[in-house]
């Protein structure tokens, strides 16, 4: 007879006794906000957790956390950077914080940033950062803080703000005699219905699939937010307390979705999988980021989002870097922030993750870290797009939204669905959740 | 009778010597259980208890707090739709394992039984998939019941169209429920061969010359003779089927909708993905409970329907 919560968990149970304990006795609750830095009595060992495996950017985080462990050796010892799984990253974090082992800095996922940010579980390091001689705190676009901020409080530094473009095999398009997608932008007529047809087209002649939305897979549906922004629709009001799935909006772009998965083939069925970067598809919605898997086989462009009835809306796919309030070291660890992203390091950083600085975004900086893109597609998708752009769906209770939004979309994956119905009973499961 | 009065008495120790031996008896036996009743304690009895300590509590994760709510949790409970869902998926995935894993298993054991060349290379290939590990087992799984996969592609050749097995609502929980029986079904069968070769010939013997046919032998003879083998291995089916997770998690993810959402998928739900630490003990005591209560049931019962050689 087991309870399965108990196996997991079983080797910490030890220190989430007496985690439990203490914390029990805390208030807790208020987001922490730091005073002066305060050297310890001896070098702490600061630990940072992330989701990226990429040796190269683990290899540019170590040079940056080695030279600050160089330059303040009464601060720490060393820094060291912990991958996680994408896949599980917030769960084992958060597992991490029951178990009264939390990291003093950690990447946060734009979708649980205003649980993070609410919470009082992370730091705010506005003071840390704003005392910190050359770190220039007014260079960071203030669109990029929104989510991350909670009144005067900061309490991560948007160090990713990669905008969502759409990839294009110009091959596969080709080869089936459809326009050039780059024609299209050009003159202006570059919209999700043109892509939707070609497509379909495509997809038809190369026998693979046409229009990927990255990371959707009828599972993680917040990814569909870079189709229905181009309606204008919205799963929840700005102030995140009605639920707008039954919109007019949201019901035209979710029939949009579904006919171009179940009607004409344009997006692969539930259970399909295709890679656009292996050449199983015609097009791709993903972050710019995603360049780095294209590896020659085949011709590729990079546009904008297409534009919908709504006309054309910027997304960005944001991450944060947190401070852990529940760390040993917080002081050190904001410390430790405001060099790991000061301008020269932010300049590094941006090699692999488009900035939040100002005077860092602009196309032929950002052309000197990404070489696969031209200035051109830099300009359009990237500098442009994280101006005036919107992140995708977020809510302080995003983790329940994300699971009963999910469970009441599968039923709409089916070919002969009633989209408006689904949508009525998604949102009468979701706004309870909304107003909790 | 005479052997009626032969006692056998045991040398009784005496004096310091003997006091001693007993000691060092006493300290022996107690450091040879010492390694498995210490882990027993760290690793069941604590962490045991601790799942009922925070189920008293409201635990906040991310905020740090730790209060205590007394039966709220228990209370949200009796009124959590979502649970009533995820125990009615526990109960078709338990129904239909249990079903299908005795039913199979028996019939292969039965099949295997037979004095036929073969049968070692047979049992050799039923039993096969209880060694593999289960995360790979499930995942190979996964792609051959994709919309485009083995499963559909096989039925194709005959000019059938498959459904799209994860993600309906009738075939997700069937899926699961077959996966994991191909999983274990050969643990069982071994166990049911076991309890056959026991039956004594004699009793099948008999039972001819009295002009019994092959069921009849079977129902009345084969069966009560393994009653207690088939006890042990619906106990195990059932507390197996409760704590199903790594299938559903790899294979459906608890949909479509909240279809194949088992008990042990939404306490991980409640835990892991919606911070609800002390909600999630809570569902965590229940799921004891219902483990614990049908166990005890089972033993309760094995006294009407277990044949016991005496």
């Amino acid at each position: 007879m087991h309870t399965p919560i108990r196996r997991p968990r079983a080797a910490a149970t030890g220190a989430a006794l007496a985690t439990a304990l203490t914390l029990s006795a805390c208030s807790g609750g208020e987001p922490g906000a730091l005073g002066d830095l305060e050297t310890p009595s001896e070098p702490v060992d600061l630990r940072m957790t992330v989701w990226t495996a990429d040796e190269s950017h683990l290899a540019l985080f170590q040079e940056i956390g080695d030279a600050y462990a160089a330059e303040n050796p009464d601060l720490v010892s060393g820094v060291t950077f912990e991958t996680i799984p994408f896949a599980d990253y917030t769960t084992t974090l958060t597992t991490q914080l029951a178990g009264g082992n939390p990291p003093d800095l950690a990447w946060v996922l734009e979708s649980y940033a205003p649980e993070f940010v609410s919470s009082g579980a992370l730091a705010d390091v506005r003071p840390v950062l704003q005392d910190t001689d050359g770190y220039e705190l007014d260079d960071l676009v203030p669109s990029t803080l929104e989510l991350w901020q909670d009144e005067d409080g900061l309490y991560a530094y948007p160090f990713s703000n990669s905008p969502f473009g759409v990839f294009v095999n110009t091959d596969q398009i080709a080869a089936a005699g459809q326009e050039n997608p780059a024609d299209l932008v050009a003159a202006g007529e570059w919209t999700f219905d043109t892509a939707r047809d070609i497509a379909a087209a495509t997809a038809e002649d190369s026998g693979k699939q046409g229009l990927v939305v990255r990371d959707f897979d009828y599972q993680l549906w917040e990814n569909l937010s870079t189709v229905w922004d181009g309606w204008g629709a919205a799963p929840w009001s700005e102030d995140g307390t009605r639920c707008t799935f039954t919109d007019p909006e949201m019901v035209d772009a979710m029939r949009w979705i579904h006919d171009a998965a179940f009607d004409d083939g344009a997006m692969p069925g539930p259970g399909t999988t295709a890679d656009f970067f292996a050449g199983d598809a015609a097009m791709t919605i993903t972050q710019i980021s995603r360049a780095s898997a294209l590896d020659g086989s085949f011709d590729w462009d990079l546009l904008p989002l297409p534009a919908g009835p709504a006309g054309k809306q910027n997304v960005i796919g944001q991450a944060g870097i947190g401070v852990f309030a529940q760390g040993e070291n917080p002081g050190v660890a904001a410390d430790f922030l405001a060099y790991f992203t000061n301008p020269e390091n932010a300049e590094k950083l941006a090699t692999y993750f488009p900035p939040p600085r100002a005077s860092l975004l602009d196309a032929a900086t950002l052309s000197a870290a990404n070489p696969l893109l031209s200035e051109e597609q830099l300009q359009t998708v990237v500098v442009d797009g994280i101006k005036g752009s919107v992140t995708k769906p977020v809510h302080q209770n995003f983790a329940k939204l994300s699971e009963t939004v999910r469970a009441q979309l599968d039923a709409m994956w089916t070919p002969d669905a009633d989209v408006a119905a689904v949508l009525d009973d998604t949102c009468a499961a979701v706004q309870p959740l909304l107003e909790e | 009778m005479a052997a009626a009065s032969v006692r056998v008495v045991a040398p009784r120790p005496t004096g310091v010597r003997a006091s001693k031996g007993v000691r060092r008896d006493w300290v022996v036996g107690y450091t040879m259980v010492a390694p498995v009743v210490l882990g027993a304690l760290a690793f069941v009895v604590l962490p045991l208890g601790m799942v009922v300590w925070y189920s008293l509590h409201e635990w906040n994760v991310l905020a740090g707090t730790f209060t205590f709510a007394g039966a709220a949790n228990y209370e949200r409970l009796l009124a959590d739709p979502g649970l009533v869902d995820s125990l009615l998926a526990s109960l078709w995935f338990s129904i239909g394992l249990v079903v299908l894993n005795i039913a199979l298993a028996l019939l292969l054991a039965v099949l295997l039984d037979q004095k036929l060349p073969g049968t070692t290379t047979f049992r050799t290939f039923f039993f096969s998939p209880v060694v593999v590990s289960l995360v790979a087992w499930t995942i190979v799984w996964s792609f051959l019941l994709q919309a485009d996969g083995g499963i559909n592609g096989f039925l194709a050749m005959f000019g059938l169209e498959g459904p799209n097995w994860l993600r309906q609502g009738g075939t997700a929980m069937l899926s699961v429920i077959v996966v994991q029986v191909f999983k274990n079904v050969g643990l069982n069968m071994i166990l049911f061969l076991a309890a056959l070769q026991g039956v004594p010939e004699e009793l099948q013997e008999a039972a001819r010359l009295d002009g019994a046919g092959a069921w009849r032998r079977f129902r009345s003879i084969t069966l009560p003779m393994i009653s207690p083998t088939i006890l042990l291995v619906s106990i195990i089916t059932i507390v197996g089927s409760l704590e199903v997770f790594a299938q559903i998690d790899v294979l459906t993810g608890g949909g479509p909708g909240n279809s194949t959402t088992v008990l042990v998928y939404y306490l991980y739900q409640q835990a892991f993905r919606f911070n609800e630490f002390g909600y999630a003990s809570a569902v965590a005591v229940l799921l004891f409970v219902i483990v614990l209560a049908l166990t005890l049931l089972q033993w309760q019962s094995r006294k009407r329907w277990v044949f016991h050689e005496v």
